[in-house]
């Protein structure tokens, strides 16, 4: 993941002028292509039918695991749950040393150093922390509050941040309000990664979506993630391979290249793998990394891990073969 | 981020294993004959011909070939059938057609299988396509069998006869159900004569009917090639004639039917519009142009072979359009990731030939994504002409192949002209967001079908037929039944 902002934003510059304003910023997200709902479910659903077996497989689950935000965030965390968390996400199979890690423990600003200080000890250091700042998940706080929120859990340790969208701004129509928001959490972030959250299920259409992406894209996020995983609608197939279209038009665009995270809902092996196809198909290798692509999950590893047993040992385990932290 | 996840994840390739299906699902005997009367029997010549996979050649089965003698029988068959079949109340001829819907639901996979192994197309679309729609066709007009006086045909409708129908090897069992269906329904008989490089899942339909308890003679199947066809249709105890395929043959057919009492109904080529404008949904337009002429290898007589695009972005959808087609997967239509599947003929393949290499010597770019061809079998890669006018061949021939023309357009008058200027009028797509202009157009379009922000979309409530050479008569919805039914 790229920590230099400079060329970032240099990059972005032939596209500034259109964040002069509400109105501009209107015309210029109002100016992308529409999206038609029926044609982009259809076209989620075709690729969920991909056959993937074998080695195929096999490479899929692992990609998929080291993809992982495995994740925490209940009020009733504590430290020793964050901790299990973390051992579990450097080692997810005690039983077999080839699984890989996940790519990041995320939490609550709150519990970011107690992540941090697990993750040393473990001499896990390649696992980031991510951390929830923002006044997540509702984003209902003064800028201050946000702005403080994002310092401290860069302080903690965090090496990525996860923010909310204002969403009451953007769907009265003040993306200038959203954009210049995004522009100061980037920079509270110092050299944390910004994934913006857009929580789908409340932006009501695909459009917004894809206005949405644009503009969190402008604004300097280094990643777009579907939905905070805390209201019905959170990543759905179809969101998420709007967002890949996003990205790849925004690359295409400004050379600038922004990771997608869908998070929330993702359970199954069989749902992941879907979402890989759907990465490779619409983005190809260029975004088959943790670098570029994220799972923002917490159940989800068992069953990579149940899966992956099952290619090693040709029948299936069960839940007591995978650990419960 | 460490250095050992970034070098393990973008190093690999994310390909796909082959996930070939199954084929010892279906159980293909070595020889077929024909049915006729409720039993399989030899042709009275005693001909055969066979039938191979187009994928890798292979011979899959001998199929009996049909003549004048055969026709003769088939037709006595379905006449006499006609007496009580048509005499039975509708809701009784209802519980066939239900019980077959049912029995090709059960039996889809399998179906699904043959289809692909005897034509070539992916199992993706045999399975995902062809067999829900065969079964729903059979479901749709089935619930009008007892309700034919309020489909709209007069007041008292009755069955025509003997239905003599001809179809073509791009979607075999579908477009058998597209003509058994109404027929049945309205109380009709039929013989039906399968195309000849595709004859196997009719004979399994045959084996449907048995299975089903379908009175003999209702259904019968005559495999044979055009002399077989010209024959069925040239017969006198036949009623009504109805045809799905080259626009060649559909004129030849006319000609015979002309000054007869026979009805007749055409479903001929195409050469599809699909127009789309700047305001368009270009993720969407673009898969709807993917759909509109590699479905099916462009083996369509409605595929969208003509793209016409706004200039202002004609240079945004076709880097759009190359790259999507980047992963598109040609191959064994048997894997269950084939997009593109084989070509169903030699002689297919080579009339598409013929006409790729035109479009070259005429002066249009030719582009193709990098793929490698099986070497048995039929193939073409997928194929896009583009600076592309009015005046080629390529933009007024049908190709019947995965081959895409694409021209441009300034203003809506001009897209409607050249959508327009072709003898053939079957379908035709429209791309934009403005749902005012897609009223519009609509009415101006000379198509059987205009499809709004989609392409390639069946229903067996929705009539499907053409204009000019495109052919005359409709199938599907009430429409449908007009075809097989008179009133006084």
């Amino acid at each position: 993941m790229p920590t230099d902002a400079a060329p970032r934003d240099a990059g972005r510059g032939s596209l500034s002028d259109v964040a002069t304003s509400d109105a501009a910023l209107r015309r210029f997200l109002q100016g992308l292509p529409g999206v038609d709902a029926v044609g982009l479910e259809a076209r989620a659903a075709a690729l969920g039918t991909r056959s993937i077996k074998t080695t195929a497989k096999a490479y899929a689950l692992d990609l998929a695991i080291s993809m992982i935000d495995l994740t925490t965030l209940e009020g009733a965390d504590t430290p020793g749950k964050v901790r299990s968390l973390c051992a579990k996400g450097a080692r997810p199979d005690p039983g077999d040393r080839s699984a890989p890690p996940v790519a990041a423990i995320c939490v609550y600003p709150d519990m970011a150093a107690t992540a941090r200080q697990a993750l040393t000890e473990l001499g896990a250091e390649g696992i980031n922390v991510a951390s929830v700042a923002t006044a997540f998940p509702s984003g209902r706080a003064s800028m201050a509050v946000k702005l403080a929120d994002t310092r401290e859990a860069v302080a903690a340790g965090a090496d990525e941040i996860d923010m909310v969208i204002d969403r009451g701004a953007f769907l009265a129509g003040r993306y200038l309000q959203v954009f210049e928001e995004i522009r100061e959490v980037k920079s509270a972030c110092g050299a944390a990664h910004l994934k913006v959250i857009f929580e789908n299920g409340e932006l009501a259409t695909y459009d917004n979506i894809r206005r949405a992406s644009w503009l969190a894209m402008l604004a300097g996020a280094d990643f777009i993630k579907t939905s905070t995983g805390k209201v019905a609608v959170n990543a759905t197939p179809p969101n998420t391979l709007l967002m890949l279209e996003a990205v790849r038009d925004f690359r295409a665009a400004t050379g600038q290249q922004v990771g997608v995270k869908p998070a929330g809902g993702i359970r199954t092996a069989k749902d992941a793998v879907k979402y890989l196809v759907m990465v490779n198909e619409t983005l190809g290798d260029d975004w088959l990394s943790p670098h570029w692509f994220r799972f923002g999950a917490s159940s989800l590893l068992n069953d990579l891990l149940m899966q992956r047993q099952k290619l090693a040992t040709g029948r299936y385990s069960g839940p007591d073969y995978v650990t419960v932290d | 981020m460490n250095d050992q996840q970034s070098g393990s994840t973008t190093s690999t390739l994310f390909g796909y294993a082959p996930a070939p299906e199954s084929r010892s699902v279906v159980d293909i005997a070595p020889s077929y004959g024909l049915f006729i009367d409720g039993e399989f029997r030899e042709a009275a010549g005693g001909m055969v011909f066979t039938t191979r996979s187009p994928a890798d050649e292979e011979v899959l089965s001998e199929v009996a070939y049909g003549q004048a003698d055969d026709v003769d029988a088939a037709v006595r068959a379905a006449r006499a059938a006609f007496e009580t079949w048509s005499a039975l109340p509708g809701a009784e001829r209802a519980k066939y057609l239900f019980r077959i819907a049912r029995i090709i639901q059960e039996r889809s996979r399998e179906l699904a299988v043959l289809e692909t192994l005897d034509n070539g197309k992916p199992i993706r679309e045999t399975r995902d396509a062809d067999l829900p729609l065969v079964a729903a066709h059979f479901f749709y007009y089935a619930g009008w069998a007892d309700k034919l006086s309020y489909a709209g045909c007069g007041p008292d409708p009755r069955p025509l006869g003997v239905a003599a129908q001809v179809v073509p090897w791009n979607f075999p069992l579908l477009m058998l159900a597209w003509k058994i269906a109404p027929a049945l329904a309205a109380g009709n008989t039929v013989v039906l004569k399968p195309a000849e490089t595709t004859p196997l899942s009719a004979l399994f339909f045959a084996d449907i009917c048995r299975q089903a308890g379908l009175p003999k003679g209702v259904v019968n199947i005559l495999t044979g090639d055009g002399a077989t066809g010209a024959a069925l249709v040239g017969h006198p105890d036949v009623h009504k004639v109805a045809f799905t395929g080259s626009t060649a043959v559909g004129k030849e057919i006319a000609r015979t039917v002309a000054g007869t009492d026979k009805r007749l109904t055409l479903e001929l080529g195409g050469k599809g519009a699909n127009i789309v404008f700047e305001d368009a949904p270009l993720d969407q337009a673009v898969e709807g142009i993917v759909g509109g002429i590699f479905f099916n290898q462009g083996q369509v007589c409605c595929a969208g072979s003509r793209l016409l695009v706004q200039e202002s972005v004609h240079d945004e959808v076709l880097d759009a359009l190359k790259r999507r087609l980047r992963t598109l997967r040609v191959g064994d239509p048997l894997d269950k990731n084939t997009d593109v599947g084989a070509i169903n003929s030699a002689e297919q393949l080579a009339r598409i030939t013929e006409l790729a290499e035109a479009g070259e010597a005429e002066g249009a770019e030719r582009w193709s994504p990098p793929c490698e061809l099986p070497e048995r079998g039929h193939w073409f890669a997928p194929t896009v002409f583009t600076g592309v006018g009015q005046a080629h061949r390529i933009a007024q021939e049908e190709i019947f192949g995965p081959v895409l023309s694409v021209l441009t357009f300034r203003t809506p008058e001009e897209a409607v002209a050249k959508a327009n200027n072709t003898p053939y009028g079957l379908s035709a797509g429209i791309w934009t967001e403005k749902g005012s202009r897609i009223l519009k157009l609509a009415n101006q379009l000379r198509a059987g079908v205009v499809w709004a922000n989609t392409f390639n979309k069946f229903d067996p409530t929705s009539p499907f037929g053409g204009y000019k050479e495109s052919g005359y008569g409709r199938e599907g919805g009430r429409h449908g039944l007009e075809a097989y039914l008179e009133h006084a």
